[in-house]
């Protein structure tokens, strides 16, 4: 049987500097197998581990979508030892990807409602999945409307801007991008998140909300939400913990009975209530 | 299943005729620890008088070190990990206590799971064939009978042992344990009394261990009661994080993997770990979601009696064997916590 701790080799395609102070960078994987490939079968919501040979693993969100092709994206902020490695590699380099790893967005659940994706600064590489894979269109029509709240603290701490650049200018999809304070060139929102929430949310009765986002964010979002009346069914968020084997056996991610690599990353706020806080 | 009998004065002739093809582990001396390791002679054996070993066998499927993958930094694959799963050879292992045994049953649940499946601990426990040894006498340490154990306990066991002073009495449980006494030729097969006096030592055994305790109420509780609960202040108090529990304890199985280079090569190994590390949970921001003592002393406790019954069909994370009470240096007793947890 399959060794489900062994990475697959993948080769870095592409590097892109996301955000105005350097820290996050984008990067594009190519399978260097095609039966890993083929192996290698995701759902928005679902993350990786990445393998920096000499340097360690690191569990991080799929940013593409599978509805966008072959390569993988995953953009990391430059924290610990693996993120500063791998911000320190170029295009052409190797590494190892193992995954897919933990559940997705209950994509099933979401069909025929109006679903409202709310994130803030970096925890939005799989909303970007998410977008990119609703917006795909072979499954658009799945979906009710679909309005995004993204805001970042300066227009320059802002991923994907071309990518939102784009979406902005679809009828079939609600943009709205907030950074926290005027910035000089900016003629998009300003306000934070949660106030940006209330003033363009849809109405709660035939819909879901997907949050992510740093946990600030989080706690000021969730009372607007229950404001406007989505119950703790309707919102769901995407958790994350410290990981090593990314599988459910190294016993490190668990909140309560619960393993945030294998039973989450994504939870319900109706499943976090019956769960101890710590995360 | 068959219950036959083993002179204790034919163990070498035992042991020669099983040995073919296996590697014999049972309890020797290291230094002053005993432990469950190869023997080289059988007279190395401790078999008389022994109680349990000092730290749990569970290193046998489970190193405390132990290389998973390795990689070399140039060449034509260079960054690419390979897999560096051996196999071992076939093993025997004699004289293991039925707690440790039961705790290896636990531990396969955890090693697999729905979608995933650990080789590193499965391909090590195939490969062994498992002679339990009933304990005649437990420790007053021992709670096993509590937490669905039993000093004569036969889950994760092919055969069992009884000593019957100058003999065992061998049952088979297992086929493996059928093909591994198949053919000894030193064996006889057990008489009435031999049966009857093993289900005595059996049942003064269980006499002998103290205190019985309750569990129903754990499983009554909801897992935000029992975390929110007063008492962890208390559990806590004298507690140094120092994790010898979790290092002796047969069931925690908590790992870490880590990279290493050594010149041109590196390897990825997973090494035990500690829930009662402050590193164990901290994130790369500095945020800790158990950021002090109380928070890691209630997660281990947590763990093995609310989260692993409840994701388990009801198996209890603890075999108790007793060695985290024994080894504790400031005497924290788990059967004093687990009556708190049920109170």
């Amino acid at each position: 049987m399959k060794n489900p701790y062994l990475p697959y080799p993948v080769k870095i395609e592409k590097i892109v500097i996301e955000t105005e102070d350097k820290n996050l960078k984008s990067f594009e994987l190519l399978f260097m197998n095609d039966e890993d490939k083929k192996a290698f079968n995701y759902t928005p919501g679902q993350f990786a581990e990445l393998s920096i040979p000499g340097h360690g693993e690191i569990p991080i969100g799929i940013a593409s979508s599978p509805t966008e092709g072959d390569n993988l994206l995953f953009t990391i902020n430059k924290t610990g030892v693996v993120t500063t490695a791998l911000h320190n590699m170029s295009e052409g380099d190797i590494i190892g990807v193992r995954g897919p790893l933990g559940n997705h967005y209950p994509f099933s659940e979401m069909e025929g409602k109006d679903i409202v994706i709310i994130g803030g600064g970096f925890a939005f590489t799989t909303l970007r999945s998410t977008i990119a894979y609703m917006l795909n269109e072979k499954n658009r029509k799945r979906f009710g409307n679909i309005t995004v709240i993204y805001g970042a603290r300066t227009p320059g701490m802002l991923l994907y801007k071309d990518q939102l650049e784009e979406w902005s200018k679809r009828d079939d999809i609600d943009m709205n991008v907030t950074v926290d304070r005027e910035a000089s060139g900016w003629t998009g929102k300003v306000g934070f998140v949660p106030a940006v929430t209330e003033e363009v949310a849809p109405k709660a009765d035939n819909g879901i909300a997907l949050i992510c986002g740093p946990p600030i964010m989080i706690k000021f979002t969730l009372p607007v939400m229950k404001k406007l009346g989505f119950s703790a069914e309707q919102t769901i968020t995407s958790l994350e913990n410290r990981m090593k084997c990314g599988i459910g056996i190294c016993g490190r991610c668990n909140i309560g009975p619960e393993y945030v690599c294998k039973d989450g990353p994504v939870f319900k706020m109706a499943q976090l209530e019956d769960m101890p806080g710590e995360y | 299943m068959a219950e036959m009998i083993l002179e204790k004065q034919d163990m070498a002739a035992f042991t020669a005729e099983i040995n073919k093809g296996y590697e014999l582990f049972g309890p020797v001396k290291n230094g002053k620890q005993l432990e469950i390791a190869r023997v080289n002679e059988v007279s190395d054996m401790v078999l008389e008088g022994y109680r349990n070993t000092d730290m749990s066998p569970k290193n046998l499927f489970f190193p405390q070190s132990e290389e998973m993958m390795a990689f070399k930094k140039y060449g034509d694959d260079a960054n690419i990990y390979k897999d560096s799963l051996k196999e071992i050879a076939p093993r025997v292992i004699f004289g293991i206590r039925p707690c440790d045994a039961k705790a290896f049953s636990v531990l396969d649940q955890i090693f697999k799971n729905d979608q995933f499946i650990d080789n590193y601990w499965f391909s090590k426990r195939e490969k062994s064939v498992m002679i339990g040894l009933g304990c005649n006498m437990p420790c007053s340490t021992c709670f096993c009978t509590s937490v669905n154990s039993h000093p004569f306990g036969e889950t994760g066991l092919d055969v069992l042992a009884t000593d019957l002073d100058n003999r065992y009495l061998l049952k088979t449980l297992t086929k493996k344990g059928e093909d591994i006494l198949s053919g000894v030729s030193c064996l006889k097969v057990a008489n009435d009394d031999d049966l009857s006096s093993a289900k005595s030592l059996s049942e003064k055994a269980v006499s002998e261990i103290s205190g019985n305790l309750e569990l129903k109420n754990i499983d009554k509780k909801s897992v935000l009661d029992l975390f929110n609960a007063d008492f962890w202040e208390r559990v806590q108090e004298p507690c140094l994080n120092c994790g010898t529990c979790t290092y002796v304890c047969p069931t925690c199985h908590c790992f870490d993997i880590q990279d290493e280079v050594f010149k041109d090569e590196g390897i990825r190994v997973r090494n035990w770990d500690s829930c009662m590390s402050w590193l164990f949970t901290i994130h790369g921001s500095g945020h800790n979601p158990r950021p002090g003592k109380k928070e890691r002393v209630r997660q281990r406790f947590m763990h093995k009696f609310k989260y692993i019954p409840i994701k388990r069909d009801g198996e209890i994370g603890c075999v108790g064997c007793g060695r985290c009470i024994r080894m504790c240096p400031v005497n924290i007793d788990v059967r004093e916590v687990v009556k708190l947890m049920n109170s």
